[in-house]
């Protein structure tokens, strides 16, 4: 498969997992690796002074995997802007997956500081991917300020509900037409939803809830990464045109006790 | 025991002349991909040296943890 393309940065695989949810660090380590991802998300946190915790990057190899840090848990743009300071700071990349949620409960992005802290972090450098809304009002502005991608949720991020709108992800790919890719990012719950986004258009997805919470996250890495590379083949390959009237796919003719 | 400093929102106490890398060193935490911060200013590893704590000041020490 042709290879996925974020500012200057070429990828084999168009399934970007996250790190979050496992149940240990062995059994993410595991999944990663089954999955054939190569950006992998992190969130920032401070480190926790009262006890020793182990390092995520003791299972994570840099030089195999493209670290993403996010700005999960901002609620500002100031915020959001702080944390991938930080991120860029601990020396992986200028790369930071840009979320602005407020905390209302529904994780839904705060359209309005994303593209405000989207266009600061562009101008001073960042490769910025910015996690949004189905609004292609706001990718629009998204691109406009000069984001490397743009990520729409499928749905609620942790919801596994899939996606109920294709029709909106398919207006955003559209819109924005190749310019940058689109990554759906968030509710993604199975591969079939995985497939449905790469067959829209969408240049990768992104999951994490739906690996880690599985039942078995290593199979699940694995289907997902079919799911993808299904979707994608199916996307290149051309499907067929949604018809209202049934056509048979055996001959009409030359049946046996036929007159003519 | 002599400077107090506050460190990921917690008041410490710590030697006079502590640098940033003395303190890192002492946190064990030499041999970790971290980010300190400040006073509000984000600090680059070559600075860890030079740069002194005095009482008053807020560290922030971060890492990279398990996130989506």
């Amino acid at each position: 498969m042709e290879k996925l393309t974020i500012a200057g940065r070429s990828f084999r695989s168009r399934l970007m997992v996250g790190t979050g949810k496992y149940t240990t660090f062995h059994e993410m380590k595991a999944a990663l690796d089954e999955s054939g991802a190569e950006i992998v998300t992190v969130a920032v946190r401070r480190v926790n002074l009262e006890e020793r915790e182990e390092s995520l990057l003791s299972y994570v190899d840099v030089h195999r995997y493209f670290l993403l840090p996010n700005t999960a848990g901002c609620k500002t743009a100031d915020e959001a802007i702080r944390t991938a300071h930080l991120a860029r700071a601990a020396g992986l990349s200028n790369w930071v997956k840009l979320e602005v949620i407020p905390d209302d409960g529904t994780l839904l992005p705060d359209p309005v500081a994303t593209v405000e802290a989207a266009e600061a972090l562009v101008k001073e450098g960042f490769v910025v991917l910015p996690y949004t809304s189905d609004d292609h009002h706001v990718a629009r502005r998204l691109l406009e300020v000069g984001c490397a991608t743009v990520m729409p949720f499928g749905s609620a991020i942790g919801t596994g509900q899939g996606l109920p709108h294709p029709e909106r992800l398919k207006r955003i790919i559209d819109m924005v037409a190749g310019r940058v890719p689109v990554v759906i990012d968030a509710g993604i719950g199975a591969p079939s939803d995985a497939a449905l986004a790469m067959e829209l258009g969408a240049d990768a997805v992104l999951i994490n809830t739906a690996i880690a919470k599985s039942e078995n996250p290593i199979q699940m890495a694995r289907a997902m990464a079919m799911g993808v590379e299904a979707g994608r083949l199916a996307y290149l390959a051309g499907r067929i045109p949604r018809a209202t009237t049934a056509s048979p796919s055996s001959p009409a003719t030359g049946l046996i006790g036929s007159t003519l | 025991m002599d400077v107090n400093v506050n460190i990921n929102g917690k008041a410490r106490w710590i030697d006079a002349n502590t640098t940033v890398e003395q303190l890192i060193k002492q946190l064990d935490l030499a041999n970790e991909r971290i980010a300190v911060e400040h006073n509000r200013i984000i600090l680059e590893a070559t600075q860890f040296p030079s740069i002194t704590l005095k009482s008053g000041d807020a560290l922030e020490i971060v890492r990279f943890v398990g996130g989506g």
